[in-house]
């Protein structure tokens, strides 16, 4: 039957082909570009391929193409390597930070009654609907020196009126929003890990005389440890590139590889640069980013 | 360590909660506040989003977000739902592992990534940029997410519905669209939903595909909050919380009756 081996084949194609140029050709646009030289022209690099004018025109513009800019992205002097470790720590941290904070919360949700775990689970997921921009942007009216934080401090008699705390415009802010924007994607996979574990296996421990701290790191610890890796996967790699919330949060001295992406594209407007910026972070992410497609590729067909 | 709560565990889950939370109620509530200075209560007033709807630009880029996101959700949703079957259906085939790898990595991309190289393929092909090369970025990063929750949903299904189809001479197309897409609907419906909000809330990805003319709500947002925190900002994240609340409740309440319903004929099939 053709016409069924033709329809079989459209499922596959259509998306196939939609990411294959969207997605897949975009990266060797800019890995091109990233090899590429500064030019005031339209578009504004050096060399471009123009098939038209043969072969020779061809395998010149080819021998154009340089690992300039990846030295300069890497020279020492310019604040890029700089950025790279920055947002790598402050990614890092943030992680922890909302391991520790999630992991509480997903292990309650686990133990509640059965009846009441969709309307939690629902909860965790509504804020993450809610646009991030405006979560980001809620931040800024309780943590600025004259905000809702402060004011509660100093109603408490905490702090005086005009030793108010600075938390906006510094990392702990970035800290704050980057584990207020991410706790959903904390929450989800370790939720689901621990809601599937066997309780009995507790029950068995503790009639054995284990205590419930050695019996949570004995059994519940690493049987949790899949949502853990993949909630920590899921927050770690786009926290490294993240944004919004350095951009609004953060103060002048943070420093993190988005911003300094989008700083030199949209105000130093160099396109080469940004792109060899782009390809390097995505390298920094190689290793976190196939670990996580196996895991969930793996999570897919396990089912 | 027994079944049920513990003081731990409520407690746990009660902080958590607040720590989601209050931040968005104190947004909503300080978008009543009469007064400019956002800190300082001065009385309720709906006055802030009178003002919103006489800001001609803030509506305009309201509109563009709304037409984009109603057409990459649609799209997304096809396409997604498409990129499903295969990764759940089609077992191994050739570029089956670069296909996977393109459907997962979109999810935790760094959208600076994502918003650069697809500038770049705009460029490189020469398109006018706006309305149109913003809705093809939106539909690339939103099929994955719509493909993740559909597959979900396919992996769990009985499969022999589809076989007895199959065997009794139905087509695969028909198979499709009489056995398949009921059973899933849910499932798409709410991808449909989550491109339609993603969609709606991205910044950095329009930013990097629009050109003149097209600016969306979120990059309108974002110009405003750079220069401060304002009643106005706040009275327009209050809509759209209120909006996404309202659907979001709704279609669980849905979701959740058809399953109900789909259960009592389960039953009813088995017991006639």
């Amino acid at each position: 039957m053709a016409s069924k081996a033709t329809g079989r084949w459209l499922v596959l194609a259509v998306p196939y082909l939609w990411l294959l140029a969207l997605f897949l050709v975009p990266f060797l646009i800019v890995f091109k570009i990233s090899l590429s030289q500064d030019a005031i022209a339209q578009p504004p690099y050096l060399p471009t391929f123009d098939l038209s004018e043969g072969w020779a025109a061809f395998k010149e513009a080819f021998a154009e193409l340089s690992f300039e800019n990846y030295g300069y992205v890497l020279s020492w002097d310019n604040e890029f390597i700089e950025a790279y470790g920055s947002s790598l720590w402050i990614a890092g941290i943030s992680t922890i930070l909302l391991l520790m904070v999630g992991y509480p919360i997903a292990y309650g949700m686990a133990r509640a009654p059965k009846s009441i775990r969709p309307t939690l689970l629902m909860l965790v997921i509504l804020p993450f609907w809610t646009s991030f921009l405006i979560r980001v942007y809620a931040w800024i009216g309780i943590l600025s020196p004259e905000g809702l934080l402060n004011q509660l401090l100093f109603a408490l008699g905490i702090i005086g009126r005009d030793t108010p705390l600075q938390i906006l415009n510094t990392d702990t802010a970035v800290y704050i929003g980057i584990v207020y924007s991410y706790l959903p994607f904390m929450i989800l996979p370790l939720y689901a890990a621990l809601e599937k574990m066997d309780e009995t296996l507790l029950e068995a421990a503790a009639d054995l005389g284990c205590p419930p701290l050695a019996a949570f790191w004995k059994i519940t610890w690493p049987l949790s440890l899949p949502g853990v890796f993949a909630g920590c996967l899921l927050c770690f790699i786009p926290a490294v590139g993240e944004f919004v919330i350095p951009d609004l949060l953060g103060g002048s001295d943070t420093l993190m590889i988005g911003k300094v992406l989008w700083t030199e594209f949209s105000v130093n407007r160099s396109w080469t640069v940004s792109s060899a910026v782009a390809v390097l972070l995505l390298l920094v992410l190689v290793i976190p980013i196939v670990f996580y497609q196996n895991l969930q590729a793996r999570e897919v067909e396990r089912r | 360590m027994r079944k049920g709560l513990s003081w731990f565990n409520v407690t746990s889950i009660a902080l958590g909660f607040a720590f989601l939370y209050i931040p968005i109620v104190l947004l909503v509530i300080y978008s009543f506040n009469a007064s400019r200075m956002v800190t300082v209560w001065a009385g309720f007033s709906t006055h802030w989003y009178w003002q919103l709807f006489q800001n001609q630009q803030l509506l305009d880029a309201a509109w563009v977000t709304l037409r984009v996101a109603f057409l990459t959700a649609t799209v997304a949703t096809v396409l997604g739902t498409l990129a499903a079957i295969t990764l759940t259906r089609y077992g191994r085939f050739t570029g089956r592992t670069l296909f996977s790898g393109m459907v997962y990595a979109p999810l935790v991309m760094p959208e600076v990534i994502t918003g650069l190289s697809l500038l770049l393929l705009f460029v490189a092909v020469d398109i006018d940029r706006g309305f149109w090369t913003i809705t093809l970025a939106h539909i690339t990063f939103t099929l994955c997410f719509v493909s993740v929750v559909v597959q979900s949903r396919l992996v769990t299904f009985d499969r022999s519905l589809e076989e007895a189809a199959l065997d009794l001479g139905c087509t695969p197309f028909r198979t499709f669209f009489v056995i398949t897409l009921p059973i899933i609907l849910p499932a798409v419906i709410s991808g449909w939903m989550l491109a339609f909000t993603l969609s709606l809330d991205d910044l950095v990805i329009a930013s990097f595909t629009t050109g003149p003319g097209a600016t969306t709500l979120p990059m309108r947002i974002y110009s405003q909050v750079r220069l401060g925190v304002t009643p106005e900002i706040n009275a327009a994240c209050t809509i759209l919380i209120a909006i996404v609340t309202v659907v979001v409740i709704f279609v669980s309440i849905m979701t959740k009756r058809q399953e109900i319903e789909r259960q009592k004929a389960e039953r009813l099939a088995a017991a006639g």
